[in-house]
């Protein structure tokens, strides 16, 4: 026991393929965000639609997405829909998956903010002549963002941390998949997977400080 | 001119307007008083189709705003409405509050649209707060925005819905000059209100509601010299 010795240098070099690594990473996230984020807008109007059908879905996507293993999701959009006959790449399968969750997440985020926000706003631009769809889009939807705005940020950093688990896929052009790949090369598997630590540590920690940014310059009221 | 005739409307079981008749013609201005659950708010709601009615009929300038072939949308750029908690949009500013509904409903320009915002807002008193936000202004203040917002759509008609009775009592008074200049302006107009002394000396003709029905309307001088209905005179009474 204890005599590992440890080889920093190796796993140092192959840096570069980890940070390439972390690339594919965050496309992933960012694209399951920007997707998820409208997904969920989706889900919140199809819950105010007063149709059963439409609810129906929005109601049992919420409830897959948030009471399922991530895991399961992941898998689902992999092997699931290939069983099916619809055969997704490892890249595909991840992205739908954190997609699937996040929009979840996110619509029951966006519920919550929702309450937040008096009837009497919508009714007001109504009685000013706006349409439903336009009292939702520009009085009821910014203040359901602003609201729900870190709980976004959360997810995004869920979102990212959920990439790892694309290697259970076949994923392996993301951080994860790439250090998995190096230590199957290398066996230096402590080194490795603590630098793949710090880069996603630091990863959200960027996305923490550019939410705060954002925060700032969107919400000044 | 606003037409309402044998108007019924109920909240589940409980019926709150038992048969209104009513007209107000171009010009007039309406002040109606009566105690709170007396169906005065409702009649205000209903006259711009943001409640359903169960019997009767209302009619703007002609057009039946509860038929099903009537456009709301459209009606609604006629009859502005301010309510009693005047719900300014806190993410947009003040100008941009007053512009939200001609850009997106008249499509005006951006700029048509500004000049608009700032003269109403200028005409409310509020032409030095075009850019912060409706947070930083006093309840008063966000009224009177309120009141430019429903004025930027150059309504036929505007219903006042209590608009003073969530204001502090040193505000009030703001609000209710902007409403007389609106009134010395021909502005039609139908105000809610408890105003008392206000509705003396605004209205062209005053209406008291009791339990759902209109138990009288007169000159304000008829109605508040010589009232003939009982419960007027005890509201009255009771106000005093």
């Amino acid at each position: 026991m204890f005599n590992y010795r440890f080889q920093w240098n190796q796993a140092w070099k192959r840096l570069p393929e980890m940070l390439d690594g972390a690339v594919v990473t965050m496309q992933v996230a960012v694209l399951s965000m920007v997707i998820g984020i409208l997904l969920a807008i989706l889900l919140t109007l199809f819950r105010r639609s007063g149709s059963r059908i439409l609810s129906g879905i929005a109601t049992t996507w919420v409830e897959i997405a948030r009471n399922t293993p991530a895991l399961f999701q992941i898998y689902m959009a992999h092997f699931g829909l290939a069983g099916l006959g619809l055969h997704l790449s490892p890249y595909q399968s991840l992205l739908l998956g954190i997609t699937f969750n996040n929009a979840g997440y996110l619509a029951e985020n966006f519920r919550g903010a929702l309450k937040a926000i008096p009837d009497t706003q919508p009714r007001a631009g109504r009685s000013l002549g706006m349409s439903d769809l336009q009292a939702f889009r520009y009085i009821i939807l910014p203040q359901m963002i602003r609201i729900s705005f870190p709980t976004i940020t959360n997810q995004m950093v869920w979102a990212v941390l959920m990439t790892s688990l694309g290697v259970t896929v076949g994923m392996n052009m993301d951080l994860y998949g790439v250090t998995q790949d190096l230590n199957a090369l290398t066996f230096r598997t402590f080194e490795l997977f603590a630098m793949a630590a710090v880069i996603f540590y630091v990863i959200v920690k960027i996305i923490q400080a550019g939410a705060w940014l954002i925060s700032r310059r969107l919400f000044r009221y | 001119m606003i037409e309402i005739e044998n108007v019924r409307k109920s909240f589940g079981a409980l019926e709150v307007l038992k048969g209104i008749d009513l007209t107000v013609s171009k010009g007039e201005v309406l002040t109606v008083i009566g105690g709170s659950g007396s169906g005065k708010s409702t009649l205000l709601t209903c006259i711009n189709g943001l409640e359903p009615i169960q019997a009767g009929k209302i009619t703007v300038d002609g057009i039946e705003v509860h038929a099903k072939s009537t456009d709301l949308n459209k009606l609604r750029q006629k009859i502005g409405i301010v309510f009693q908690q005047w719900n300014a949009f806190p993410h947009l500013t003040v100008k941009e509050n007053v512009m939200l509904a001609p850009r997106k409903v008249l499509k005006q320009s951006k700029a048509e649209a500004e000049a608009m915002a700032v003269k109403q807002l200028t005409h409310v008193g509020l032409g030095d707060k075009v850019d912060v936000y409706p947070g930083r202004l006093s309840g008063g203040q966000q009224q009177r925005m309120a009141i430019a917002r429903a004025l930027a759509m150059s309504p036929d008609y505007m219903l006042f819905d209590e608009v003073t009775s969530a204001l502090d009592p040193q505000l009030v008074g703001e609000v209710l000059d902007t409403l007389r200049l609106l009134a010395s302006e021909g502005m039609t107009m139908i105000c809610v209100t408890h105003e008392m002394k206000f509705a003396r000396e605004v209205s062209d003709r005053v209406a008291f509601f009791h339990q759902g029905v209109m138990a009288e309307i007169a000159p304000p001088a008829e109605l508040f010299g010589d009232p003939k209905d009982p419960n007027l005179q005890q509201f009255l009474a009771a106000t005093h």
